[in-house]
């Protein structure tokens, strides 16, 4: 039974990391698209960003080294991801739900990332670095994690009750509850866990501890063990479940900005581009409609050149 | 007012509007157009055209008619299914392949659009106008019927004739601003999806607007222009302009045509040499007095800027782009640039961008930056003094949320407006509201749909401009100029001016951004703006 915690506990990592790996590589691998940006780009330099200008606004704008500034999109991503800025300017009530939600997960994420480390440290450095790093990591993670599974299970209510709202009731789907239902309970065993048991977060240290050096011993006694089990088993399954779902929007909104509503880089003649935009105007079109004139295997080009003027 | 209760709703009640407004329930404009009663009519769709065609609201856009065999049912369903297939293919697809997964797989549902989107405000918050009302039935048809996925990930919804049929008529209830995007807390584009629904319909089905297609792209590509106007027909078109322009300016102009090797040609949108005449006989005075190289073009299509394809069809979209390449290649033109046009320069710069390749690259800019940079190069004298009267901009959506060319016209205005007279809109620039012709609304006026958008898409655009106003006088003989550098946004706001009688009551004039540079030309005669309702 101690073993199969560790095990899906392991699977419950792996399988996160490979499909987030899957699911960027599945967008990063989509063909070239027409542009279709959307303003204020933030990387756009000379000042321009801040009231929603491009270079479009240069003359000859192709014969002009582009102004492109990372430090722009980091102005406006690192709020973003943070504290879910365009939500709170657009849509405050949502807001007030979904950042304790969001701002949740970054702090049981953080959590987990120190317990991780502290792990580390204890089970590979000197007794001298890990004693204090485990002392600081213990006085740390009451904050951190409780802080985070609190937020986490109240946003997650406030979403979960806000989808049963005659507003968006229509538009949701027996899933959409599921996902939060799943959080609010995985979050809340960890919380009782926490609460109950483990307050210092000793025990739970100290399975992580075992997880990263393979040491597969057993995680608890009684109740602190049944409970501890029970929120390895939930958070190891979400996290898993996570990537399959729409909730995996954290890896399809970065591509969301950076390949669409920021995607500005011209196709200037001779440039690298063209080469790729030749090859999908050679594909070809099934379309049916009379007008198109396709017959699946006359590309792009031919029916894009083909005299209309009959 | 009534309104659909579920997006199930789609699929029921064949012949039975879904939703319709009162117009007597709507949010009163400002003054002096705040009585509701006193409202023009808004004309109701004949039992003939209820009778013939799909019915979803108040008016009918697509005139999908009613299938009459089981077949045709069939056909409908079996069309747009397939269509919907061909959206996800690289081959058929790939010019928006990943922005319409992404709107499909990772929309949250949360409604943040639905505040931004002007139609939806406008109409009271009826539940058939909400962005994510018809994204939603896509998405639910695309799960279910082409992914094979339980309902209960993504919902549910009944496939039949219906829910086809309406669902390209409420694409055609969208003026594809794309405000509803510029919300969206991770990136979901609902305004795209508008216009993926009217590819599956225009390039899988054959299913369009008469106006946009068969009278617009069709016959663009056909005669050279969507106004029927021919190469002969422009020319002396033209001419007539170039004699008028002269007459009103007191300095004889000759517009250039076809000149090999020019710097620049200029590609306005037809719909300016038919209707707006002193558009491009201001540009063609200004470029004059500047010096520039620069040449229209007399081959069919290189003289209309048009390209109606970016609304509805890539296809015929793509078929323009090369064309307008093609014929500024031949001339062997440093540059093109575009008229007062905004969709016209969307299409051409930012869309057509990953389209031409080559020696049909050639570069593109906006008559935006072309006159800013006339004006500040100061070899036109002007004189502030002669366009002292009320001014405010409007944004267009393509120049400025969807290509941020914000600030030249602004310059501009600076330049050629006296201190305290120009005001802007709230919100503008990128945030700005469409004028309610966008995506093809400003040409559509089949049954009473020119009433229909006149009430619902171009209500928030009337309403900023008589805000914008609203420290002024409303007295008609105290004149307010509504700038508008594009086509088709005047076009849409002189029906609109036209549906209030805002001219005759309240003073209201519009014009491009041109005439204003030309009106305060001091070499100019004074009153290139003649305040004259045309």
């Amino acid at each position: 039974m101690t073993t199969l915690v560790y095990v899906v506990a392991y699977l419950g990592m792996v399988f996160f990391l490979v499909a987030c790996i899957a699911r960027f590589m599945m967008w990063s691998k989509m063909p070239m698209h027409v542009r279709w940006e959307l303003y204020p780009v933030a990387h756009e330099g000379g000042g321009k960003a801040a009231y929603g200008g491009s270079y479009l606004e240069e003359s000859d704008w192709w014969t002009k080294k582009r102004e492109v500034s990372l430090l722009g999109e980091l102005k406006v991503m690192v709020p973003e991801i943070l504290f879910l800025v365009a939500l709170r300017e657009h849509n405050k009530k949502l807001w007030i739900r979904s950042f304790p939600f969001h701002f949740g997960l970054y702090l049981v994420g953080g959590a987990t990332a120190l317990l991780i480390f502290g792990g580390l440290v204890a089970g590979y450095a000197p007794e001298s670095i890990a004693a204090p790093v485990t002392k600081f990591i213990g006085l740390v993670m009451p904050i951190l994690g409780g802080a985070g599974l609190i937020l986490g299970i109240l946003g997650a209510i406030g979403l979960f009750m806000r989808r049963r709202g005659r507003e968006l009731r229509d538009y949701t789907a027996p899933a959409d509850l599921f996902n939060l239902v799943f959080f609010i309970v995985a979050f809340g065993v960890a919380l009782v866990t926490f609460a109950g048991f483990d307050r210092n977060f000793t025990l739970v240290g100290t399975f992580v501890t075992n997880l990263v050096t393979f040491n597969l011993a057993p995680i608890g006694e009684g109740a602190a063990g049944v409970l501890l089990t029970l929120s390895v088993v939930l958070l190891a399954l979400l996290v898993a479940y996570i990537p399959t779902t729409h909730m995996s929007h954290f890896i399809g909104k970065y591509f969301a900005y950076h390949s669409i509503r920021w995607s500005d880089e011209p196709n200037l003649a001779g440039g690298k581009q063209e080469e790729t935009i030749h090859e999908l105007l050679s594909r070809p079109v099934t379309w049916s409609a009379p007008h198109i004139n396709a017959d699946g295997k006359k590309s792009w080009l031919d029916v894009t050149l083909e005299d209309q003027t009959k | 007012m009534k309104q659909p209760n579920s997006v199930k709703d789609m699929g029921k009640n064949p012949g039975e509007p879904l939703a319709q407004i009162n117009p007597l329930e709507q949010i009163p404009l400002p003054p002096p157009f705040d009585k509701l009663e006193d409202e023009p009519e808004f004309a109701q769709l004949s039992d003939a055209a209820r009778e013939k065609y799909v019915v979803l609201d108040d008016t009918i856009a697509v005139n999908i008619e009613k299938p009459t065999t089981k077949e045709d049912e069939d056909k409908l369903v079996n069309g747009f299914l397939s269509g919907l297939e061909k959206l996800m293919s690289v081959d058929d697809n790939w010019t928006f392949l990943q922005p319409f997964e992404m709107s499909m797989e990772h929309c949250a549902k949360c409604h943040t659009c639905s505040d931004a989107c002007p139609i939806y405000e406008e109409s009271g918050e009826n539940e058939l106008y909400r962005p994510v009302y018809r994204s939603e039935i896509i998405r639910r048809i695309y799960f279910k019927y082409i992914k094979k996925a339980s309902p209960a990930l993504h919902g549910d919804i009944d496939l039949n004739w219906e829910t086809v049929a309406r669902l390209i008529e409420l694409s055609y209830r969208c003026n594809l601003c794309r405000r509803c995007a510029q919300t969206c807390p991770i990136g979901a584009d609902n305004a795209l999806l508008s216009r993926e629904i009217r590819k599956i319909a225009s390039m899988e089905m054959g299913i369009v607007p008469k106006e946009i297609h068969d009278d617009g792209s069709v016959l663009q590509l056909k005669v050279g222009s969507s106004t029927g106007m021919t190469p002969m027909i422009l020319k002396d078109n033209i001419e007539f302009i170039d004699e008028d322009t002269a007459e009103r300016t007191g300095i004889p102009i000759e517009t250039p045509f076809d000149v090999q090797g020019a710097d620049i040609l200029l590609i306005h949108n037809a719909g300016e040499i038919m209707a707006w005449p002193e558009n491009p006989g201001a540009f063609a005075t200004v470029f004059e007095a500047a010096g520039l190289s620069w040449t229209l073009s007399s081959d069919a299509i290189g003289y209309d800027g048009i390209n109606y394809g970016v609304w509805y069809d890539d296809v015929q979209f793509a078929r323009v782009a090369v064309r307008h390449a093609s014929i500024a290649k031949k001339l062997g033109v440093k540059k093109i640039v575009l008229g007062e046009c905004g969709h016209a320069h969307k299409a051409l710069t930012v869309i057509a961008d990953k389209i031409l390749t080559g020696d049909l690259n050639i570069p593109r800019e906006s008559s935006m930056v072309t006159l800013r940079d006339i004006i500040r190069s100061g070899v036109l004298k002007l004189d502030k003094s002669r366009n002292d009267f009320p001014v405010t901009l409007h944004d267009p959506c393509n120049l400025v949320r969807l290509m941020g060319i914000v600030s030249p016209q602004r310059e501009i205005i600076d330049a050629v407006v006296p201190e305290g007279r120009f005001r802007e809109m709230a919100p503008h620039g990128v945030e700005n509201y469409c004028c309610g012709g966008g995506s093809g609304f400003a040409i559509m006026s089949g049954h009473n749909f020119q009433d229909w958008r006149h009430r619902m898409t171009g209500r928030r655009k009337f309403r900023q401009i008589l805000e914008a106003f609203s420290d002024e006088s409303m007295d008609p003989s105290h004149m307010k100029y509504l700038c508008a550098p594009c086509s088709n946004c005047k076009g849409q706001i002189r029906d609109i001016i036209n549906y209030y009688d805002a001219f005759e009551t309240a003073g209201i004039y519009y014009g491009g951004l041109v005439e204003l540079i030309v009106n305060a030309m001091e070499d100019v005669q004074p009153g290139f703006i003649d305040w004259e309702w045309h």
